[in-house]
């Protein structure tokens, strides 16, 4: 069968394969948001628990929700948890169609492997979208080895986080409809993955930020959660418009906008030229919003008020991860543009290392996290933007599995607190880590996995992060030395000054990573426990289904590292993942390193292993060292903090500088002038000269001519509809000579 | 013979405008309307002598759709007579601004 498609010219390898099953990929998840939806409505006709005002969340804000019901409403805080009634379907639906995708895209992958080498993308064409003059976009898929890599972390990670959340959030009222949406997310970003052109990409680019806003809010009783969700959804409008106006010089200078013909005429284009630049500049723009890279970032720390694994999935392991996707699958212009190269790396340098420094001195464990992934994200831009695009996408991946692991391990811990909390009416903050303290006595599974995750994620061998993050500061090192960014120059700064720059940044954010997840596994987990002495007992385990994916995470963050091993360190198949994606991003590898791959002596790349090695090292005795776990205070006790400490817990007051630079100007400009201004001063006083003061005693800021004009038109409309069908001909008739009349004497 | 045809064919289609436009009898206006229609498939049926035989095959579909059209006409009118005594088209005018 294979072999006969293979034959027949012109057809792809793939045709007749299992991949020709690429639409079901989407499709499947797609079914899922569709009956999770009908569940979701069905109940919402009923009077029923589904009211999202009985908040039944487990993150802090539910606490909070509580202490409003009033100190006297306790005794109805003890009825049993109210379950969806649909419940126990959606458990089978939410989770069920991404297992299936899962094992769909493992066969495709399979028939991939089979296939040997595979050099021109597998693209599937179904229907003309926009053939507008000279705009044709069809409505197209395509597979190749960076949207395989893309699509197995989708699904693989999603089904584990979808799993969790059957735990997680099974006795919210809500239950339905979390999974329609998080259905319908896997969906979007699988779009996003698969699409075959600009366009497409961007309707999955688009429909993920849907999906974010929506699950960031998702206990939107709160008015906090709804405008952290607003906060993600106006921030990301920033960096679509650059990503629209990249797409709108891409046609104007190319006149293509699939990934194939961008990358056959791209050529046409001077080499480092302004055209080209621009449109990588633009197309960063859009990656530094939805990736949460400076100054853009600010919107993922807030969106931590969405439910916990709705955290893993889309603000640590897959959404926020596709702006390092993009500049991957445009690694032809990026190669084109060494200016554009090194404002990426730039940032994501910067990015890394600010973000690292505020999770110092956060004490939510989810704002850590948070801030931990911003920096992560800005490691992976230094990867992609050095032209090292085998190491960012790395990166994505063991990221994806140990953040995935943290933030679910975070959430359990959360659970765990929240049920004490819960159990005892207390309406202590669930998730402080000054609260926690001494959980791996209670928790010792979550323990021991978050230890391996912190350890892959402070670059320790041999966890996961160590080779992905080794990999990206190394090629950094070798690229100053010689490629075409280093020969560039940034705003007069010579580029290998600005590589080299940012390679002690990355390093000094490494230690910092260090540093604070080793805080954050002291604060929760060693020392003595601080939750408080009746929530103690409390205090357990998670159930299976939540532990379960934990333990599938643990393992790849332990193995992860496997799959792209440096050729310094033989212990296992070398450069794997850099061998699959030759065929994409091999020429603008090369390009972008000036012809020939920096070819490191082995010495020097066992100085730089060494180097890394040391300062994650140094990172976890200094946490250990300064923070002695038997004489941490729980957050009613704890000092305030002062100095550059507390600019650091206030975030470099970086809001609070939008708030005054941006926000207020604009509620001033639209208070001020065009409503007290315009409206009210100039309108509402113009209509009242013109019209006789007779009606003065109507409601001021009234509008008295506008009643009167109003009822005036409305009456000359009303006397076309007269009822009688002669004056309709007559003026069909009229009409249709007009028409005639037009074509014949124009 | 096609300019006598086309001739003949658009003084018929006139005849049903003026027709529709003053008649005030619904009958009246409905046969005016079929005579609008006939004059069509007249040119369609000469043009088929230089172009092909697609003009003819359009006639049927023209005499199809108009017999369905009478029979709702029709049906219409007769309703409408059952329900005010008269079928002048002056004194239906109950679907007004």
């Amino acid at each position: 069968m294979l072999l006969q498609h293979a034959a027949t010219a012109g057809a792809h390898p793939l045709e007749g394969t299992v991949a020709s099953y690429l639409w079901l990929l989407p499709l499947l998840p797609l079914l899922g948001f569709v009956l999770n939806g009908l569940l979701s409505l069905t109940s919402a006709f009923h009077l029923g628990p589904d009211d999202p005002g009985a908040d039944h969340g487990h993150d802090s804000h539910a606490a909070a929700a509580h202490d409003e019901s009033g100190g006297g409403a306790h005794g109805d805080d003890h009825h049993p948890v109210q379950r969806h009634r649909h419940a126990g379907l959606v458990s089978l639906i939410g989770p069920g169609v991404l297992i299936a995708a899962f094992g769909l895209a493992l066969a495709i992958f399979m028939a991939m492997r089979g296939l040997g080498e595979m050099h021109a993308p597998f693209v599937q064409r179904y229907f003309s979208w926009m053939p507008v003059g000279d705009l044709v976009v069809d409505a197209s898929f395509q597979l190749d080895q960076l949207s395989m890599v893309m699509v197995l972390i989708i699904t693989g990670v999603g089904a584990l986080i979808h799993l969790f959340s059957v735990g997680y959030m099974q006795d919210d009222p809500g239950y339905p409809r979390y999974f329609a949406y998080l259905n319908l997310f896997v969906f979007f970003m699988l779009v996003l993955v698969l699409g075959a052109n600009y366009p497409i990409l961007f309707i999955g680019w688009e429909g993920v930020g849907l999906c974010s806003y929506l699950l960031i809010g998702f206990w939107f009783s709160e008015k906090a959660n709804a405008d952290a969700g607003k906060k993600a959804f106006i921030v990301n409008r920033i960096g679509d418009f650059g990503f629209l106006i990249a797409m709108f010089m891409l046609f104007a200078n190319l006149g293509r906008l699939d990934f194939a013909g961008v990358n056959a005429t791209i050529g046409q284009l001077p080499f480092g030229g302004v055209v080209v630049t621009a449109i990588c500049l633009f197309l960063f723009l859009g990656c530094a919003g939805k990736s949460a890279q400076i100054p853009l970032y600010v919107w993922l720390p807030d969106a931590m008020a969405g439910p916990t694994p709705v955290s893993a999935l889309i603000h640590a392991a897959t959404m926020v991860t596709a702006g390092v996707y993009l500049i991957a699958r445009s690694n032809v212009l990026f190669s084109m543009a060494p200016v554009a190269g090194l404002t990426v790396v730039l940032i994501g340098g910067l990015t890394a290392l600010f973000a690292a420094s505020i999770g110092l001195k956060q004490w939510d464990i989810k704002k850590v996290l948070a801030y931990s992934t911003v920096s992560q994200l800005g490691y992976m831009f230094v990867g992609v933007g050095s032209g090292a695009y085998v190491a960012g996408v790395f990166h994505l991946m063991t990221h994806a599995f140990f953040k995935a692991l943290l933030f679910l391990g975070s959430g359990s811990v959360i659970y765990a607190m929240h049920a004490a909390y819960h159990a005892t009416h207390s309406h202590e903050d669930a998730q402080d880590m000054r609260n926690m303290g001494g959980m791996k006595k209670y928790m010792p599974i979550t323990w021991v996995l978050m230890w391996g995750a912190t350890l892959a994620i402070a670059g320790v061998p041999p966890f996961a992060g160590f080779f992905s993050k080794d990999e990206i500061l190394g090629s950094v090192f070798l690229r100053a030395t010689h490629s075409t960014l280093a020969d560039a120059r940034w705003l007069g700064i010579p580029g290998n000054y600005v590589l080299y720059l940012v390679y002690v940044m990355g390093l000094a954010a490494a230690f910092m990573t260090a540093v604070y997840m080793t805080r954050m596994m002291i604060y929760t987990f060693h020392g003595p426990n601080r939750t408080g002495d009746k929530e103690r007992e409390h205090l357990r385990e998670a159930p299976w289904i939540m532990t379960g994916p934990l333990v599938v995470l643990g393992v790849l963050s332990v193995i992860g590292g496997w799959f792209n091993i440096p050729a310094a360190l033989p212990v296992g198949p070398i450069g794997a993942l850099e061998h699959w994606l030759e065929p994409v991003v091999g020429e603008s590898t090369l390009r972008v390193a000036g012809g020939t791959l920096p070819e490191a002596s082995h010495s020097l790349e066992y100085l730089l292993i060494a180097v890394a090695i040391v300062i994650a090292l140094a990172g976890i005795g200094f946490a250990f060292a300064r923070l002695k776990p038997q004489r941490l205070v729980p957050k009613a006790q704890a000092p305030a903090e002062h100095g550059f400490g507390l600019v650091l817990e206030n975030k470099y007051y970086v809001d609070e500088a939008y708030d005054a630079a941006v926000v207020q100007p604009v509620v001033g400009v639209s208070r001020g002038l065009l409503w007290r201004g315009v409206d009210v001063g100039l309108i509402d006083r113009l209509t009242r000269l013109l019209v006789q003061s007779k009606d003065d005693d109507a409601a001021p800021g009234a509008v008295p001519m506008g009643g009167w004009m109003t009822r005036a038109v409305g009456y000359l409309g009303s006397q076309l509809q007269s009822g009688r069908v002669g004056t309709y001909a007559w003026v069909l008739v009229v009409g249709v000579l007009f028409v005639l009349g037009a074509f014949s004497f124009r | 013979m096609l300019a006598e045809s086309l001739f003949f064919s658009a003084v018929l289609f006139t005849i049903g405008v003026v027709g529709v436009l003053t008649r005030r009898n619904a009958i009246i206006v409905f046969m005016c309307v079929e005579l609008m229609l006939n004059a069509v498939n007249l040119t369609f049926v000469a043009f088929a002598r230089v172009y092909g035989v697609a003009g003819q095959v359009f006639v049927f579909f023209v005499m199809t759709v108009a017999a369905a059209e009478a029979a709702v006409g029709l049906a219409i009118i007769i309703a409408l007579f059952r329900h005010k005594q008269t079928v002048d088209l002056s004194n239906i005018n109950l679907l007004k601004g």
